[in-house]
C-alpha cells in the first residue's frame, strides 16, 4: 500500500519532469536545426565577410552575402524604438503604480495590456496606411516607410511589455521603504525618484530588455513599414531592412538548400544570438539586483 | 422524396467505389514559384472535375523543376524561362526529351501614383531609376520630388523578369524599397505620390497608373504580339510527348474555357 503510493508519486513527478523537458527539447531541436541549415553558408563566405559585407545581393550572379546593412538596420530600429518606448513605458508604470488612484489603475492597466494583444499585422497595417502618408507629407520625404515609422510602431508593441512588468516591480517595492522616506520629510516626487525607482531597478531593467527583445525579433511590422532598402541608414527617415524582414520576404522563394537559403538561416542564427544575449543580460540583472526584503537597499 | 435520398446515397457510394478502382492517376508537378499559382488553381479545378486523379504541386524554382524532370522525379516541370542548352543535353543523355508548352504570359507593368504627370518611360530610363542614377522626377519631366523606388524581393519571379528585361545585368541599387508581394507594391505606390514600382499585369487597378514602356502599353494584346518589352512566356515541360493523365492535364491547362481562365485569375496573361 505504502510502496504503491510512493510509486504513484514517482510517476507523477516523472510526468511533470517530462512536461518541463519538452519545451527544452523543442528549443534545442530548433537551435540545432537553425545551425545545421545556417552554417553551410560559411563555406561560401567568411564569417567576417558575412557579418560586415555591405552588399546583400543573394540572387545575383555572382551573389553577395553581406548582412551588415541588415544588422545596422536591426540595431537602429531597436535603439530608436527603445528611445521612445522606455520613457513612455516606465513613466506609465510609475503613474499606474504610485500616482493613479485604485480605480484609474484598474481601468488603465488592462487597457495597456490589451495593446499587447493587438496583432502585429494590424499595427503594421496602421503604420503603412495611416502613419506613412502622414510622415511623408509632414516632413516632405520620398517615402513614409522608413526607420522612424518602424521604430514608432515597434515602440507601440514594446510599451505594454515594459509597462506591465515595470509596474509589477514598482508596485512590489516594500511599503516600509516608501513610508520611511516620507517620514524623513521627502516629498512624493523625491520618494519615487530616489527610493522607489532604485529599489525596483532590477524589475524595470528586465522589463526594458524583454520589451526590446520583442522589438528586435518582430517581423511583420518591420516587413510592412521599414521600407526594406538594404542599405546602411544615414538619417532616421531612411528606409531600412532589418534582419527579420529580410528573412520573411525572401525565405518563401529561396530554392531549398541553396546558398541563399543557407544565408537566410545564418541571418536567423545571428538574430537568435542577439535575442539570446538580450535575455541573458536581463536574467543577469534580475539576479544581481534582486531586491530581497527591505534591508538590502 | 425518401427514395430520392436513398438513390443519392447509393450513387455516392457507387461513385466512391468507382473512384477507388480507377485510382491510378497521380501527377507530380514541380518547379517555378511564378507558375505555382497557376498550377495550383488549375490542379484544384482539374481534381474537382476528375476526382480519380490526384495532383501534387510543389514549387522549388524553375531550375529545380527541370532538374526533377531530367531525374524523372516529376511529371511536369513548371518553368518561368525556356530550358537551357545544358539541361536539354543532360536530359537527352538520360533518354528524356523535354517538351515545352507555353501556358501563359507574364507581363510586368511599371506603375506610379495617379497624380504623377509622367506617362511614359524608356527601358533606359527605368534602368537608370532602378540603378539610382536618376533620383528626381524632375529629370523625367515630372515634379521636383525625390523618386521613391520600390522593388520586389530578389527571389520573386516578378523581380526576375525585371532584372532580365529592364536591368540588363546591372544591380538594383540598395536604396530601393522592398515589398514582398505584388499586392504590397500596389498598396505602397497607391499611397505615395513619389513612388514608382512594378507589378504583374493582373494587379493594375484604379489607384495605380500604369506607365507605357518605350511608348507601348503593357496589356494582353501587346504582350501576346511581343511588342511590350517587359514580358515573358511561362512554360510547363513534360518528359517526352505527354500521355494519359498528363496529356489530359496539359490539354486542360491550355483549354481557353478551363485552364486559361485560371491563368487570368492568377494575374497572368492567358494565351488567347
Amino acid at each position: 500500500m505504502f510502496a504503491d503510493r510512493q510509486n504513484k508519486e514517482r510517476i507523477i513527478r516523472l510526468i511533470f519532469l517530462l512536461a518541463a523537458s519538452i519545451s527544452i527539447l523543442i528549443l534545442s531541436l530548433i537551435v540545432v536545426f537553425l545551425f545545421m541549415e545556417g552554417l553551410p553558408i560559411f563555406r561560401e563566405v567568411s564569417i567576417r565577410g558575412f557579418l560586415f559585407g555591405r552588399e546583400w545581393y543573394p540572387t545575383s550572379d555572382p551573389p553577395d552575402f553581406g548582412i551588415f546593412p541588415l544588422l545596422t538596420a536591426s540595431f537602429a530600429v531597436t535603439l530608436l524604438s527603445a528611445m521612445v518606448a522606455i520613457p513612455l513605458g516606465v513613466m506609465t508604470a510609475v503613474y499606474l503604480a504610485e500616482i493613479a488612484s485604485r480605480r484609474v489603475r484598474q481601468i488603465f492597466k488592462p487597457v495597456v495590456e490589451l495593446l499587447a494583444a493587438l496583432p502585429s499585422v494590424v499595427i503594421g497595417f496602421f503604420g503603412m496606411v495611416i502613419v506613412a502618408p502622414y510622415l511623408q507629407r509632414t516632413f516632405d520625404l520620398a517615402t513614409g516607410l522608413n526607420l522612424f515609422n518602424a521604430s514608432l510602431m515597434l515602440a507601440f508593441m514594446s510599451v505594454p511589455t515594459i509597462t506591465s512588468i515595470s509596474e509589477d516591480a514598482i508596485y512590489s517595492v516594500p511599503a516600509e521603504l516608501k513610508e520611511a522616506s516620507l517620514a524623513l520629510g521627502a516629498t512624493h516626487w523625491e520618494t519615487i525618484i530616489r527610493v522607489i525607482l532604485p529599489a525596483s531597478l532590477s524589475g524595470v531593467s528586465t522589463a526594458v530588455i524583454l520589451g526590446m527583445s520583442r522589438a528586435i525579433g518582430e517581423t511583420m511590422v518591420v516587413l510592412m513599414v521599414a521600407g526594406g532598402a538594404a542599405m546602411i541608414p544615414t538619417s532616421i527617415f531612411d528606409p531600412v531592412r532589418p534582419m527579420p524582414a529580410s528573412i520573411a520576404a525572401e525565405m518563401a522563394e529561396a530554392p531549398f538548400r541553396s546558398e541563399h537559403y543557407y544565408a537566410l538561416f545564418a541571418t536567423g542564427m545571428v538574430l537568435f544570438l542577439f535575442t539570446l544575449v538580450f535575455n541573458v543580460i536581463a536574467d543577469y540583472i534580475a539576479q544581481k539586483h534582486k531586491q530581497v526584503g527591505a534591508a538590502t537597499l | 422524396m425518401k427514395k430520392a435520398k436513398w438513390l443519392m446515397v447509393v450513387t455516392v457510394l457507387l461513385a466512391c467505389a468507382g473512384a477507388e478502382q480507377v485510382w491510378a492517376g497521380t501527377i507530380k508537378i514541380n518547379g517555378s514559384t511564378t507558375v505555382l499559382p497557376i498550377a495550383q488553381k488549375v490542379a484544384e479545378a482539374y481534381m474537382k472535375e476528375f476526382p480519380e486523379v490526384s495532383i501534387a504541386v510543389s514549387g522549388g524554382g524553375s531550375g529545380n523543376g527541370i532538374k526533377a524532370l531530367i531525374d524523372g522525379t516529376t511529371d511536369v516541370a513548371n518553368s518561368s524561362r525556356f530550358i537551357k542548352g545544358k539541361e536539354v543535353q543532360a536530359a537527352v543523355e538520360k533518354g528524356r526529351y523535354p517538351v515545352p508548352f507555353a501556358v501563359a504570359y507574364d507581363c510586368i507593368v511599371p506603375v506610379v501614383h495617379p497624380a504623377n504627370p509622367v506617362k511614359d518611360l524608356t527601358l533606359e530610363q527605368l534602368k537608370s531609376i532602378y540603378m539610382g542614377k536618376i533620383s528626381n522626377w524632375k529629370e523625367l519631366g515630372g515634379v521636383d520630388k525625390k523618386i521613391a523606388v520600390i522593388s520586389r524581393d530578389t527571389s520573386s519571379g516578378t523581380y526576375e523578369v525585371w532584372e532580365e528585361k529592364v536591368m540588363d545585368k546591372e544591380r538594383v541599387f540598395p536604396g530601393a524599397l522592398l515589398q514582398a508581394s505584388n499586392g504590397a507594391v500596389a498598396q505602397a505606390v497607391a499611397k505615395n505620390e513619389n513612388a514608382i514600382g512594378y507589378v504583374g499585369f493582373g494587379y493594375l487597378n484604379e489607384d495605380l497608373k500604369g506607365l507605357t514602356v518605350n511608348g507601348v502599353e503593357g496589356n494582353a494584346e501587346t504582350t501576346l504580339s511581343g511588342k511590350y518589352p517587359v514580358s515573358r512566356a511561362l512554360f510547363m515541360f513534360t518528359g517526352g510527348w505527354p500521355e494519359g493523365d498528363v496529356l489530359n492535364f496539359i490539354n486542360y491547362v491550355l483549354n481557353p474555357m478551363k485552364g486559361q481562365k485560371y491563368v487570368k485569375e492568377a494575374g497572368f496573361v492567358p494565351l488567347y
